[in-house]
């Protein structure tokens, strides 16, 4: 019986003391008509040498592609101690933290990682962790609702230059309390979000992607003043790599963003087919008693000693119920564990260098593949470390075709901007090498002089 | 010490860093100076092995499920093999990008739709979608799709979920964010729903109900027919709350019991770590009038090859819950969970975690505990209640709880459900033996005879952990967050 | 056995009303509630100008287990709060009718005065809830 110790002596000795003859009995309460006996699809169980062997064949499957797409999910190096040490049985299989005294290893590393996500926001505070980016950014729409009561209609500016994926999932998250999105077009140039005055009346919140989803890097700060010219909030959402070079959310404008969220993953997360990953939210400290999610607190014990424990546990479902800031009652912690540990290992320093040589192997692979003929950069605002190419064939044949030599070479971006519909954005992380960018530039190259040129670019 | 104290200027760890240029930062100098931040962060700059060490030093200050029994009530911890986490953590599995076409990812997407085939076999709905990250998730959907089905009705009076007044709080605080007020019923005094109170309740304001059965009372709801009839009359829903699957793998399912929706907990029934408070993974099961519904991506198979179904074969999708198809990494550990136990390994969960429910319960009795409901049988949990010791010995339930932590294990859920006094919710768990259960039991019979002897000294436990009793309200008052050089 | 001055009006819902000398209203929570809901660690009030009705959620007090909605007694337009309360929640436990009052209302509509409790009758609905 996998992971079941008992022997037939002790379930015999331990039904004696019940008093019972057979285990079904113990289910006597449960109505006969309902019951079932056998799970009749479920496959017969198989050894632990079975499934090694079957999941060793289904991860070599499709394993050779080199990486070369970002859209929201980044591949970098994680340094081996990460995650030899977060599945470390003791972080591994501990629960949340209720009994502080028998968790002050989860409790003192998330105060340190919300010291460290703070810092690199240059924010007042961070919570201990949500799901992922997108449902962070709901969780952010609904925050800055809720800290804009005064407001007679309750409206988020949502640039379309934000992650299609993390709309959807706002979108999804809070449509049932009656808040509208209105979207904020880009710049067909420079890539960049368009304001506009005309939409500026009596809105809660302007929604800032730093850099946004075409690797664009916005002018954080106009967007932040005239938000608040405007009696919006700010809601910056930003990849934490980039913030080791560009300007903290903090810092933006005359009064930095309000609040802050966004994608944790590239800090000691694999890629792993979209999860678990995990989302940051930081804000000021006026809006803290309106964050979701766990927070960790530093207080002392009856000894005088420091001791890390959950605090403002009031706003939470458990006590607060159908009145909660939320309904989540979990962080992703063991995914917090693997940042705390990764940042800690490369330091300021190393993220920064992880940063500047994304940026810098970018700029090398934009500059070889624009070489290329039918092949051109669609924006002209700089960029962090991805960017959209324009390409006068088929995207989704391109794409295709650099699969048979061993790249994914981008993410289409016709699924969801129409209007470009032969467009790609690429990403390259510090993971590349030279020869890595070259290889990419010479499929590109025979992939075009290969295919057709597209009806509509002709 | 925190880790920043061990940091030192200028300290780094070269070889975790990119290599170019000879020990140079890559040239970033075409990026205007506008957009750049003025000062790094202040991260800590430690070695590489002051990190280890600092870390695995934190990590021994905690209770976990490999160090110590965990009988945490309604969180089914139990072991959680390390097959698991090996085999889902293959490097081929990892470097999976999630927007890898689906034609160039059929490995991972393989065991995705096999672990949905699996857990609608399990549940007895008729699709499943895996995307919820977390019960909370699971249960957003699960309400989400509620109010999808009246809506695509035009029935919108719709206004109330009812809400047993012993459940779990994300299910009021999910009503309300689904756009619902919440509405509790009460229970009898034999723990099932008060059927007299559903049927007053009830009308054309009532969207659904959300049950969990076994209910967090530790009890199976035996009324669950006519209640499922009381509220589809109505023209209402049943929600499932899956919390406590465990109990009843393999022997009645909740599609059979006339639930229209359900989330399961994979971080609990299919043992995946609970990390210190995530990652877990809340997939959702529907029943026929809900598949429209069902929140994407979630995986198709056409007898060829498998695909992601989207918004686009999916119109009617309540929608996304997170940018891909949730905490992916938790599903391949549930699959391969589920693949080392099988049909018959399922249907043994549930027998010897209500076997060592029950055992605790009985013997606990005999050691004079009082159970919240003697009548009934336990299922793969029980409440019991210290009303008795806190009124005759002034000892709370909670002063009992720390005080088990320094016998070395960790303590029950304690106050929950809220409409048990001086409550403890215990839940064994299939994985534990005997042995352990005993040392837990005579741990406990030890704590009531101190409790007698020197009640001082269970009230000022526990005395031998990292710390002692922490004061919350300064945490809550002087709120310190986040660690300021200075302090 | 909490404290419950006879001078002034209660609710079921553990709030206090006392008419000032100049009409309008000024109001807390009882030492009875804030007794079950233990130290306090988070205030929030209502905004001077703001117009609420009688029976509406108009303020939270937060401890470490609970947090709980005051509902305004009344009806009428705020027309001072306690700042005193929102830096030094403790107050509302060392002096719930005194220094730990949360707001002062104009009211509006006379009748409901009608409907406050005297401290007979709330003294019995606070020992009732004790049991």
């Amino acid at each position: 019986m996998p992971f079941i110790p008992h022997t037939e002596t002790e379930t015999k000795a331990m039904l004696d003391a019940i008093g019972v003859d057979s285990i079904e009995q113990l289910f006597d309460e449960i109505p006969s008509e309902l019951r079932v006996d056998k799970l009749s699809k479920m496959p017969a169980a198989l050894s632990e040498m079975e499934v090694a062997r079957l999941m060793s064949e289904r991860a070599e499957q499709d394993a050779h592609l080199q990486c070369f797409i970002g859209a929201g999910s980044y591949e970098h190096h994680i340094p081996a101690a990460v995650w030899e040490i977060t599945t470390r049985g003791e972080f591994y299989s501990a629960y949340t933290p209720y009994q502080a005294e028998a968790s002050q290893g989860t409790l003192q590393l998330l105060y340190e990682y919300q010291t460290m996500m703070a810092e690199i926001m240059a924010m007042d505070v961070s919570n201990a962790s949500l799901y992922d980016g997108g449902s962070a950014l709901a969780e952010a729409v609904l925050m800055a609702v809720r800290s804009q009561r005064k407001k007679t209609t309750k409206r988020i500016l949502m640039p379309r230059a934000v992650n299609p994926n993390y709309r959807r999932t706002v979108r999804s998250i809070v449509s049932s309390q009656n808040i509208e999105l209105i979207e904020l077009d880009y710049d067909k140039k420079s890539g960049r979000i368009i304001i506009d005055d005309d939409m500026a009346n009596d809105v809660s919140a302007l929604i800032i992607p730093q850099p946004n989803f075409f690797g664009v890097i916005e002018d954080v700060d106009t967007l932040t003043d005239w938000a608040h010219e405007n009696n919006m909030l700010v809601i910056g959402v930003v990849n934490p790599i980039a913030m080791q070079l560009l300007k903290a959310p903090g810092q933006w404008g005359s009064n930095g963003a309000d609040i802050v969220c966004g994608e944790g993953q590239p800090l000691g997360a694999p890629l792993s087919s979209g999860g678990p990953y995990f989302g940051f939210m930081c804000c000021n400290q006026k809006f803290v008693r309106q964050m979701p999610g766990r927070i960790i607190g530093r207080t002392v014990d009856v000894e005088g000693k420091q001791g890390f424990s959950l605090t403002l546990q009031a706003r939470e479902q458990h006590i607060r119920r159908s009145k909660a800031t939320s309904n989540i009652c979990t962080n992703q912690g063991l995914m917090v564990t693997a940042a705390t540990i990764h940042m800690s290992l490369l330091g300021a320093d190393g993220l920064a260098r992880v940063a500047a040589s994304c940026h810098k192997n970018t700029v090398t692979l934009v500059s070889q593949a624009t070489q290329i003929s039918g092949v051109s950069a669609a924006f002209n605002g700089p960029c962090f470390h991805e960017s959209v190419l324009y390409l006068n064939r088929p995207a989704a044949e391109v794409l295709e075709e650099l699969t048979e030599h061993g790249i994914l070479g981008g993410y289409d971006l016709s699924q969801d901007y129409p209007e470009l519909s032969n467009a790609i954005v690429v990403c390259v992380t510090e993971t590349k090498t030279e020869a890595d960018i070259i290889a990419y530039s010479t499929a590109m190259q025979s992939v075009m002089h290969d295919l057709p040129i597209a009806s509509n670019d002709q | 010490m925190l880790i920043f104290q061990h940091s030192v200027d200028q300290r780094r760890n070269p070889s975790q860093s990119p290599s170019e240029s000879a020990g140079e930062i890559a040239d970033i100098s075409d990026l205007p100076l506008s957009c750049l931040r003025d000062a790094p962060p202040k991260l800590p700059a430690v070695s590489e092995m002051q990190t280890v060490r600092h870390y695995t030093q934190l990590s021994q200050k905690n209770f976990s499920i490999d160090t110590q029994f965990y009988p945490l009530g309604s969180c089914t911890m139990k072991y959680n093999p390390r097959a698991c986490n090996k085999y889902a953590m293959l490097p081929g599995l990892l470097r999976k990008h999630p927007l890898t076409p689906a034609k160039h990812n059929q490995g991972t997407l393989t065991c995705f739709y096999e672990l949905q085939e699996m857990l609608k076999d399990i549940t007895g709905m008729k699709e499943v979608s895996l995307s919820p990250m977390a019960g909370a998730q699971g249960e957003f959907a699960g309400v989400a799709m509620i109010r999808a089905y009246h809506d695509a009705r035009n029935d919108d009076v719709r206004s109330e979920i009812l809400v047993p007044d012993a459940a779990h709080g994300t299910n009021p605080a999910t009503a309300v964010m689904c756009g619902y007020k919440a509405r509790e019923i009460p229970t009898d005094k034999n723990g099932d729903v008060d059927l007299d109170a559903l049927r007053a309740a009830v009308g054309p304001q009532t969207a659904g109900i959300m049950l969990t059965n076994p209910s967090t009372l530790g009890v199976f709801e035996r009324k669950i027919a006519e209640i499922a009839q009381i509220i589809h009359e109505a023209g209402g829903l049943l929600y499932y709350d899956g919390a406590n699957l465990n109990a009843i793998l393999g022997k009645v399912r909740p599609g059979d019991m006339g639930f229209d929706v359900i989330h399961m907990n994979l971080h609990k029934t299919f043992s995946t770590p609970h990390g210190g408070g995530g990652p877990g993974a809340g997939p959702v099961g529907v029943s026929e009038r809900l598949v429209p519904y069902l929140p994407v991506p979630f995986v198709a198979y056409d007898g060829k090859s498998y695909s992601v179904v989207t918004e686009k074969e999916r119109p009617d999708t309540i929608g996304r819950l997170s940018a891909h198809m949730g905490n992916t990494g938790v599903l391949l550990r549930a699959y391969i969970y589920a693949r080392l136990l099988g049909a018959d390994g399922m249907i043994r969960v549930a027998d010897y975690a209500t076997l060592n429910a029950n055992y605790m319960m009985t013997r606990l009795k005999e050691k004079g505990f009082d159970m919240a409901y003697p009548e009934r049988r336990a299922t793969h949990e029980f409440i019991l209640t210290l009303k008795k010791q806190a009124k005759e010995l002034g000892v709370t339930a909670m002063d009992i709880a720390k005080r088990l932590l320094d016998y070395g294990f960790h303590a029950p859920t304690t106050y929950f459900p809220l409409l048990v006094p001086e409550c403890f919710l215990i839940e064994p768990t299939e994985t534990e033996s005997q042995y352990e259960l005993d040392a837990f039991i005579e741990a406990m019979a030890e704590i009531l005879q101190e409790c007698h002897r020197d009640a001082e000294m269970v009230k000022a436990s526990p005395h031998t952990l990292p710390v002692r009793r922490l004061d919350d309200v300064r945490a809550a008052r002087q709120l310190d967050l986040v660690w300021k050089q200075s302090t | 056995m909490s404290d419950i001055p006879t001078q002034i009006k209660y609710t079921k819902s553990h709030e206090w009303v006392e008419t000032l000398e100049d009409g309008n209203v000024r109001i807390g929570i009882t030492d009875h509630a804030q007794d079950l809901l233990g130290d306090m660690v988070f205030v929030e009030l209502p905004e001077v100008g703001d117009e609420i009705s009688a029976g509406e959620e108009c303020a939270v007090v937060e401890s470490v287990k609970a947090a709980s909605d005051v509902y305004s007694p009344l009806s009428g337009e705020v027309t001072a709060v306690n700042e005193t309360v929102a830096e030094a929640p403790e107050t509302v436990n060392q002096s719930p009718y005194e220094n730990g009052w949360l707001f002062e209302l104009k009211p509006s509509v006379n009748t409901e005065f009608d409907d406050l409790l005297d401290a007979d009758t709330y003294n019995k609905l606070a020992e009732e809830d004790s049991h």
